[in-house]
């Protein structure tokens, strides 16, 4: 690593020898291009710029496509086109030049060519295609700046796909004498690893001889992939902290020579991306941090020149102490940093100080005190960046005593806002502050005149932010307010005044100008009236009814919009007036072109006359009840077994479909990445590749909790359907220890006292106050910003505690339901994915399997009391479970594990008299072994083919027997075998040359691809000695259960498999009812029929386990359901809990 | 990692635009329109920096000239400071005293310049002596195979 500082900065030498100063020239009266922005410049109109640049244009166009137009002009032209270009003038024709250009000029004319392409087309653009060649041959060229120019437009521009033809030669250049060579292909490479990650996995060593390399520009060039990797996976490289650290050291020691020096600061850019490194690597990590604490004390003492690129390393070093374990006298002086930077007159230092405060306030509340004054001011700062800054931060100490005025400041941001971006991550803040406030309000609300927020605020402040935020809003801001709303807090009391005030604000809001109001309001509006309207007694279901009407009316009105409008006049249509305002109303839309309008115009229609049926429908107060959502739908299993019976293609789920098709599509340089979202593709990759990345995909699985889920994301759904699995685990658990300690957090002692302060300050009382009045207000915007930290800090930060890592919590939620079904996705790969990790290291068998069988069956509970109810229940039936299995179910199972021996009678029954004696040839090994019966393959001049498979405890063996029937010898016996589905693999062949009487063949045969049934197709060729050859064709059937084993695991095995399989299928079977307990009768005639093993029974559940051969696991999970059977099967394989679903069905029958 | 680098003019002309990731031509189009609205709105004495989606936008004004440089929003924005002016440095050495109408002229060399100081939305080479001598290494290049040429070719 010494060679690091090395000083060997050699450049090319044959080019060093010129002194000449070619950058001093000027430009030349004469050029083209000259003449070209100097007539410009003189003209007057926009127009006439527009004649003369066609004019221009066409004269190009004229002599790019000349024959006699040589490169060099050609260079000129290119240089005139991308000036018109620039000007915004199109200049397609030239493009194809431009390739030209790059492929057949030399030096500086191949320089503009790549440029111009560079400029001229898009990375997607098809003429790309044609500089891979050009880039190829430039990259083996002898000459140094022709190797150059490429490794520049490879890491500008470069086709995807393109990659791995070029990707060799760039690998060979990071070998290459020339460290400037060595230096783009490294950041070619870092490029590469930016756009196609996997492509370069195979070169992760090769950078560690780049980050190790004698020139420091290399070394620099490396840390850049670094970064990147380590941001990635921290873990991977803690090894290499020291290196790290002794660069920076001597780096900051200014052992490296003084041409990397930046206004005499030693490589600012190279320290601060090893800050940036060291950050990442100390992060969670006391050991690690340790190595580098002395480091960067070292960075921060010497960064002490007033110049922008000190700061700049100041600002990244308080940034790792900061993330790093904290160390105190380094927090002390970053601190010291902080305030530095935030009392600077500089603004551009102020703005960089309030980020950096933002990024620590969370750990050091304090700190937000002792720049009290300046957050203050920054609040009202005229440029826009540092007011936003300053929100952000006022956003992360939010607690309940200033959450008012710190919304109130945002939302009057929001008010002023232009930016659609702002708007909507404002919005979501605000929104996300005011829900988790008013959970508090309830132990408050007594004191209203009080800052504390109410119900008012919160309804108040929601409306502010539903008609602000337009259009653009994300969809789970208004899902989780009627959420809250329909959910409600602790008290029934306050919950009604919610509602009530809800309401009525709404009416306000409705009998006022509905036009400004964004869509989504007007949704929740149309959904709260329905529901809730009726608690207010001086309200009439008809002036509510009228409201919506006016509402449908309206043609800015969306369909959507419209939709849930007449659902709540559904809810609504009471009374004589009710029903004919219904039915007007329904009559218009029953012919809507939209189907659900339709739709809800008919239910309207029906219900308003119905008032019976309409109670029954839309009760009341549904919501106060756990709504059950059949997530499996089970209800359905009836109409698919018979549409299978029928003979329906089974259901696959998408990700299924998706990779049959990706595996359809052949001849891609790099198959998934293209066609399939990146989980997607690591699902499938993970699929074939290794059984330890296999618990990726299972999120993706057709698991129908997910399902729901997403759905609920979409649209606006909000009745009971929660999440009640989530990262951790069990949700509901969570949330209630969060509750509790929110409620904790504000207590009466603290606030009493603290309100007569507050009151106080806001009362206005001149005579308490004698400061200037614009100081005065500073003062008291400060205490009520500040209330919760500055009155007593200690108790507030022991307080503060509780709340932040659940704001961590919230957003991450938030985030995670907010956007569509892709991220929703990705998001439930990695939640199954960390509870597989759980799973491993922490929970006990047992619990690992009950929790699967909740997941199982899926009742999801709406309210939270319901919610934490559910989950003292499935811990109930654990531990009955846990003592039940062992003494009731497993003695009618454990007689025979293993293989089973067939019984014998049908097989020597149906045996005909040839069968009898073929099976006298069958070789000694197999002899007793269970088998099918020999069937006949076909019949030829001479010979009997006939076949039986034999089942051994690891394969399959097929047995062909040739019989001979004439007396002539047959010589020359060919059989070949062949499937699509199957792996044929010869084990011996009958080694007589010539057959006279019975030959016998055996086979190994492995599944390649599950299918109920598979099939050999055969090709039999012989020859007799006086004759021509013969060939005769044959196939042979034999069902997928001839494959299958049972597998031996323990339930442990079993939940831990479950988890990581991707591929699944539900269904209700018939159970068998002779007398015995049904669910073991069930299972014992599967289990003898298809070879499963029977891993646990547990009371009205039972789970098996069985493997394709060669170990391809598929585990199933029965339980008794109203009368039937419900089976849930997984496995990594596709297609094979199908087709093991086909054969229970079959068993069963035939039982 | 830097997004894009936009030279304008303060009339709003456009003199030089690096993208260092895939975007359409029509994106293109209303980022430069947005960046000259927004850069040249600015007030007197307020920060260099702006928000853009959720992009970070620095800028800086040289003489006639805005450097507009756009990086993601957890990068150091004073670190982005000095990459702008670096490449002045780097210009003004070249051209020795650079003016706006330097880079007007011979804009493929301010474009040389740039592809050796940054690469891939990163910074390559902070030297300014090696910047520098690639960028003679290539104009001698031409001069090596046909001297007489020499003038034309630098001006071209």
């Amino acid at each position: 690593m010494s060679d690091v500082v090395e000083k060997t900065l050699t450049a090319l030498p044959s080019l060093l020898s010129l002194d000449s100063q070619p950058g001093a020239a000027k430009l030349s009266s004469t050029s083209k291009l000259g003449n070209l922005i100097r007539g410009i410049t003189e003209l007057t109109s926009k127009h006439e710029e527009e004649k003369l640049i066609h004019r221009e244009l066409a004269s190009i166009k004229e002599q790019v496509s000349s024959p006699n137009t040589s490169m060099r002009q050609m260079k000129e032209l290119m240089v005139r086109a991308i000036y018109c270009e620039s000007l915004g003038y199109e200049a397609s024709f030239s493009y194809i030049h431009a390739i030209k250009l790059a492929q057949q000029g030399t030096g500086l004319e191949k320089r503009v060519g790549y440029l111009a392409v560079s400029l001229f087309l898009n990375e997607n653009h098809e003429l790309l295609l044609l500089l891979v060649n050009t880039v190829l041959k430039d990259l083996q060229s002898t000459n140094l700046i022709e190797v150059c120019m490429a490794l520049t437009v490879v890491s500008q521009m470069f086709p995807k796909d393109m990659i791995p033809a070029i990707l060799p030669l760039v690998e060979e250049k990071l070998n290459h004498p020339k460290e400037i060579i060595r230096r783009k292909a490294v950041l070619a490479l870092y490029k590469f690893y930016l756009i196609a990650p996997n492509q370069v996995q195979h070169i992760h060593n090769k950078f560690r001889k780049a980050l190790c390399d004698k020139d420091p520009g290399v070394m620099t060039a490396s840390l850049h992939i670094y970064l990147q990797m380590i941001q990635e996976n921290a873990e991977g490289y803690k090894d290499l902290t020291a290196s790290f650290v002794s660069i920076l050291k001597q780096v900051v020691g200014g052992k490296l020579p003084i041409d990397f020096n930046y206004h005499s600061v030693p490589a600012p850019w190279l320290q601060i991306q090893l800050i940036r490194i060291l950050s990442l690597l100390g992060k969670n990590d006391q050991r690690t941090s340790e190595i580098m604490y002395e480091v960067l004390d070292e960075s921060l003492r010497r960064a002490e020149m007033n110049h922008n690129i000190t700061y700049a390393i100041l600002y990244e070093c308080v940034k790792c102490i900061y993330t790093i374990h904290p160390k105190s006298d380094l927090l002390e002086k970053a601190a010291k940093c902080i305030g530095n930077f935030v009392l600077s007159p500089k603004i551009n230092l102020k703005y960089l100080g309030l980020k950096a405060l933002t990024y620590v306030i969370q750990q050091d509340p304090k700190l937000a005190l002792q720049h009290q004054m300046t957050i203050i001011e920054c609040l009202d700062h005229p440029d826009l960046i540092i007011k936003r800054e300053t929100l952000e931060l006022l956003f992360r100490i939010t607690n309940t005593q200033n959450v008012v005025v710190i919304v109130e400041k945002m939302l009057e941001f929001l008010r002023m806002s232009t930016d659609d971006y702002t708007t909507i991550d404002l919005v979501g803040k605000v929104a996300e502050l005011a829900e988790k406030y008013p959970s508090d309000c309830v132990c408050f609300s007594y004191k209203n005149y009080t800052y504390a927020p109410d119900n008012e605020w919160f309804i108040e402040t929601m409306n502010t932010v539903f008609s602000l935020s337009g259009d653009t809003m994300q969809p789970d801001i208004p899902n989780s307010f009627l959420k809250l709303l329909s959910e409600g807090f602790e008290s029934v009391e306050e919950d009604r005044k919610l509602r009530l005030f809800a309401v009525d604000s709404y009416v306000t809001l409705l009998k006022g100008e509905t036009g400004k109001l964004p869509q989504f309001f007007l949704q929740v509006i149309s959904w709260v009236l329905g529901e809730y309207s009726h608690l207010s007694e001086e309200l009439k279901p008809a002036t509510v009814l009228e409201l919506l009407q006016k509402l449908l009316d309206r043609k800015q009105t969306s369909s959507e919009t419209k939709s849930w409008a007449l659902m709540a006049m559904t809810k609504l249509c009471e009374g004589r007036a009710g029903v004919s305002v219904a039915q007007q109303v329904s009559e218009t839309y029953i012919s809507s072109m939209d189907t659900v309008l339709r739709q809800r115009a008919q239910e309207l229609q029906h219900l308003s006359q119905d008032s019976e049926l309409r109670a029954r429908v839309l009760p009341r107060d549904a919501d106060l009840e756990p709504l059950e959502v059949d997530s499996s739908l089970s209800f359905l299993d009836g109409f698919v077994s018979e549409a299978l019976a029928a003979g329906a293609a089974p259901y696959k789920p998408p990700h299924q479909r998706q990779e049959e098709l990706s595996q359809a599509k052949v001849l891609s340089l790099e198959p998934y990445g293209l066609s399939l979202p990146i989980s997607m593709s690591s699902c499938s990759i993970a699929d074939r590749q290794s059984p330890t990345l296999l618990s990726m995909s299972s999120g993706l699985s057709g698991d129908s909790t997910d399902l729901s889920h997403k759905g609920g994301s979409t649209t606006l759904k909000f009745e009971g359907v929660k999440r009640v699995w989530g990262k951790e685990g069990y949700l509901a658990q969570k949330e209630s220890v969060e509750e509790a300690v929110q409620v904790e957090a504000p207590s009466p002692l603290r606030s009493t006292s603290q309100q007569a302060e507050v009151v106080g300050s806001h009362s206005q009382t001149p005579t308490l106050t004698p400061t200037p009045e614009p100081e005065q207000e500073k003062q008291q915007l400060a205490s009520s910003l500040f209330f919760g930290i500055s009155s007593q800090s200690s108790v507030c930060l022991m307080g503060k505690s509780g709340p932040t890592p659940q704001r961590f919590r919230r957003k991450a939620k938030g985030q995670s339901s907010s956007s569509g079904a892709t991220e929703q996705m990705s998001n439930s790969v990695v939640f199954t994915s960390t509870t597989v990790d759980n799973l491993l290291c922490n929970n006990p068998p047992d619990s690992t399997i009950t929790s699967e069988v909740d997941v199982s069956s899926s009742k999801h509970t709406s309210e939270l009391p319901q919610g934490l109810t559910a989950a003292n229940g499935t811990c109930d039936i654990e531990a009955e479970l846990t003592d039940s299995d062992l003494k009731g179910s497993s003695p009618p199972l454990s007689g025979d594990n293993g293989l089973e021996n067939a019984d014998p009678d049908p097989h020597e029954n149906l045996d005909k008299p040839q069968g009898v004696c073929l099976s006298s040839h069958l070789p000694a090994e197999l002899s007793g072994l269970c088998r099918s019966e020999i069937t006949p393959l076909c019949t030829l001049q001479n010979l009997d083919l006939s076949a039986c498979h034999v089942h051994r405890e690891d394969t399959i063996v097929l047995v062909v027997f040739i019989t001979n029937s004439s007396d002539s010898a047959v010589q020359h016996i060919r059989l070949d075998l062949d499937s699509e589905l199957l792996e044929v693999s010869c084990v011996s062949e009958s080694p007589a040359k010539d057959v006279r009487s019975v030959a016998v063949y055996l086979y190994s045969l492995t599944v390649r691809r599950p299918a109920v049934h598979v099939e050999l197709a055969g090709t039999v060729s012989y020859q007799v000695p006086v004759g021509t050859p013969q060939t005769a064709q044959f196939s042979y059937k034999l069902p997928l259960t001839a494959f299958i084993r049972p597998l031996t695991v323990s339930t442990e095995e079993y939940g831990t498999m479950w988890l990581a399989f991707s591929h699944d299928t539900k269904q209700n079977l018939t159970l068998i009812n002779d007398g015995q307990e049904p669910l073991v009768a069930t299972l014992n005639v599967l289990r003898k029929k298809l070879q499963l093993h029977v891993v646990e029974v547990i009371g009205v559940e039972g789970i098996l386990a069985c493997k394709l051969l060669q170990d391809q696991p598929c585990l199933m999970h029965f339980r008794v359901h109203e009368g039937a059977l419900a089976v849930w099967l997984r496995s990594p394989v596709p297609d094979l809990p199908d087709c093991l679903i086909y054969h229970c069905q079959r068993a069963l029958q035939e039982h | 990692m830097m997004r894009f680098l936009l030279l304008f003019s303060r009339q709003g002309k456009l003199r030089l635009q690096k993208w260092f990731t895939p975007i359409s031509e029509r994106e293109k189009k209303k980022i430069i329109r947005d960046m000259t609205n927004m850069v040249l709105a600015r007030q007197p004495r307020s920060s260099n920096f702006l928000d853009w989606k959720d992009l970070k936008i620095i800028y800086k004004r040289y003489a006639s000239l805005y450097f507009c440089l756009a990086i993601e929003s957890q990068e150091n924005e004073l670190l982005a400071l000095e990459v702008i002016h670096r490449y002045v440095e780097l210009l003004d050495k070249y051209f020795g005293n650079v003016c706006e109408l330097d880079i007007i002229f011979n804009f493929e060399k301010a474009y040389f310049i740039l592809d050796e100081f940054l690469m891939g939305g990163e910074i390559q080479e902070t030297s300014k002596q090696i910047v520098n001598r690639c960028i003679e290494s290539s104009d001698m290049l031409q001069e090596d195979d046909n001297s007489e040429w020499y003038e034309v070719e630098l001006f071209g």
